[in-house]
């Protein structure tokens, strides 16, 4: 895949400097989905699999229009179907376009041991690198969305790109190149930003939609993926979209105060053990009768011959 | 008769020296720790970025995470086997809470002010119970995070677990072979080879074992 001239900010297990960092002048890209008008016609989904020359597999069908229950390693983009009962009594049916979220504090990044294989583009593009995946899978425990995708057969991981390789080369992503309702958007994050918060108030002042709002949860510090709500006080009725998304507490707490005190208790406990050994030294060899360095020097006859051998530590 | 090979026990070989461990608590001994190296090491290198490049040198980091949790598997049967053959010697007893409460001296190499110690002092017992407790929760976490993918998005608590408790144990126990690597290989002098060939000189036994000592002594003076 072409990565063309995009620089690197953030990658993943890399001890020392970030190679691209502050490098590039270069603006956070960013989707918009505006679920109020998608019509779940899946367009966004063949064009992912088109562009991306995605193998094909099994659907799977239960009783809703839904192509398959979750994202694939191969099936990157896929439509929420959820029928949802207001408080009214009547009925939403609600759609949500689900992919990775590529969000400015990636948990999967956070959580990757492996240097560079996951990395996070000036322009905000969270993307994983193959070749240097090991298979571990941490990515998939660090991500709050249940994003990245397990392959059996390569041992790898993958996700939506973002489709870099056609954003490095100015075009849109596939996906929303194939949207027929304009529902989807893409340009600067500040650009979408404004757009959906226009169509946020839009929904609230003329389309009876009081708590419409723009997703864009600053739990993961934002997102490279903003979603416009008919309700965002019901952001889990779009198929489980966490209401406030965070890298999970563990991955935090192993990944600084556990690496932390446990690096400092391990070289401590080095230097420790070193510093016993020149301090206080092995103990006597219990089989040298010329060894007493722990005898009171006073038990010793001055100069004179070993007194009878004192093998044990206790049998003096 | 080959007697390090197939003595029993606390036999008292014919040089005078007691067998402490026969060749199959050596093999155990052994299988146990080149497979925990081998984790150690992997494990660290996926623990920290600054130490990456061991998984290069052990064959590359996809075959390091291919093989940890297979040698994991070894480690967690080893374990298994020196709990079968150890755990009835390690229960704590009256002498050791004595040992335990001296513990200053023994830092401070002042052997002859510790009370004694049986076959197995309090230390070596806490080292014992301390692998088996880590081991436990190292072999739980560890067939979650072998096979990540097979845990379905609702059980993920299980993933959030195992990420903090698989290297939390890991470290307990790396601070457990620290002191066991140098207690054994540096500070007493005959501990080491008492792993390698198996047997301890009486002196070793009756300084570092006493009760151990007079026991087997008693018991093949009276044969």
């Amino acid at each position: 895949m072409s990565q063309a001239t995009l620089r690197i900010q953030k990658i993943s297990a890399h001890a020392g400097a970030i190679p691209g960092e502050g490098t590039q002048r270069e603006p956070q890209v960013c989707k918009l989905i505006d679920t109020t008008t998608c019509i779940g016609c899946k367009a966004c989904e063949v064009a992912c699999m088109e562009w991306n020359d995605l193998p094909f597999g099994e659907t799977i069908f239960d009783n809703t229009y839904q192509t398959m229950p979750e994202t694939r390693w191969n099936y990157w983009n896929l439509i929420l179907f959820n029928e949802h009962e207001r408080e009214d009594g009547s009925l939403m049916w609600l759609m949500r376009k689900n992919q990775c979220m590529h969000c400015a504090d990636p948990g999967c990044l956070e959580a990757c041991p492996s240097d560079g294989a996951i990395v996070q583009y000036t322009n905000g593009i969270v993307d994983f690198q193959q070749d240097k995946c090991i298979g571990c899978g941490y990515c998939i425990t660090g991500c709050p969305f249940n994003i990245p995708k397990f392959n059996k057969e390569t041992k790898r991981v993958y996700k939506c790109t973002l489709c870099a390789d056609r954003v490095t080369e100015g075009l849109e992503p596939a996906c929303i190149k194939s949207c027929p309702t304009g529902c989807l958007h893409f340009g600067t994050k500040d650009d979408m930003r404004y757009l959906a918060n226009a169509r946020a108030k839009q929904l609230q002042e003329h389309s009876n939609f009081p708590h419409a709002g723009v997703y864009d949860p600053a739990g993961v510090g934002g997102t490279g993926v903003m979603y416009v709500l008919h309700d965002m006080t019901q952001t889990e009725a779009y198929g489980g979209l966490p209401s406030d998304p965070h890298i999970p507490w563990s991955v935090k707490l192993w990944k600084y105060p556990m690496k932390w005190l446990g690096n400092a208790a391990m070289l401590g406990g080095l230097i420790g053990l070193f510093i016993h050994y020149i301090r206080f030294g092995p103990k006597d060899d219990p089989d040298d009768p010329t060894q007493n360095q722990n005898e009171p020097p006073v038990s010793k006859p001055p100069v004179a011959a070993p007194p009878e051998t004192t093998v044990g530590g206790r049998s003096r | 008769m080959n007697h390090r090979a197939e003595a029993p026990a606390d036999a008292i070989l014919p040089n005078g020296h007691i067998l402490r461990y026969t060749f199959r608590e050596r093999l155990m001994h052994w299988i146990n720790g080149g497979a925990y190296l081998y984790l150690m090491f992997t494990g660290l290198g996926i623990w920290s970025p600054w130490l990456f490049w061991i998984l290069v040198v052990l064959g590359g980091a996809q075959i390091s995470r291919m093989l940890h949790p297979w040698v994991g598997l070894v480690f967690a049967f080893s374990l298994t086997w020196m709990f079968i053959t150890w755990a009835s010697q390690m229960h704590p007893t009256e002498e050791d809470r004595a040992w335990m409460k001296s513990m200053e001296h023994y830092v401070r190499n002042e052997d002859e002010e510790m009370p004694p110690a049986g076959r197995y002092n309090m230390g070596q017992k806490l080292l014992f119970w301390g692998f088996v407790f880590c081991g436990v929760l190292l072999l739980l976490s560890g067939v979650i995070l072998w096979v990540p993918e097979y845990i379905p998005w609702n059980a993920r608590a299980l993933r959030y677990f195992a990420v903090l408790v698989h290297p939390a144990a890991a470290l307990l126990t790396i601070g457990l072979l620290l002191i066991h690597i140098y207690m054994s290989v540096f500070a007493e002098r005959g501990a080491f080879k008492s792993m390698i060939r198996g047997d301890v000189s009486q002196a070793f036994a009756k300084r570092h074992h006493r009760l151990w000592w007079e026991r087997v002594v008693g018991s093949a003076s009276r044969r």
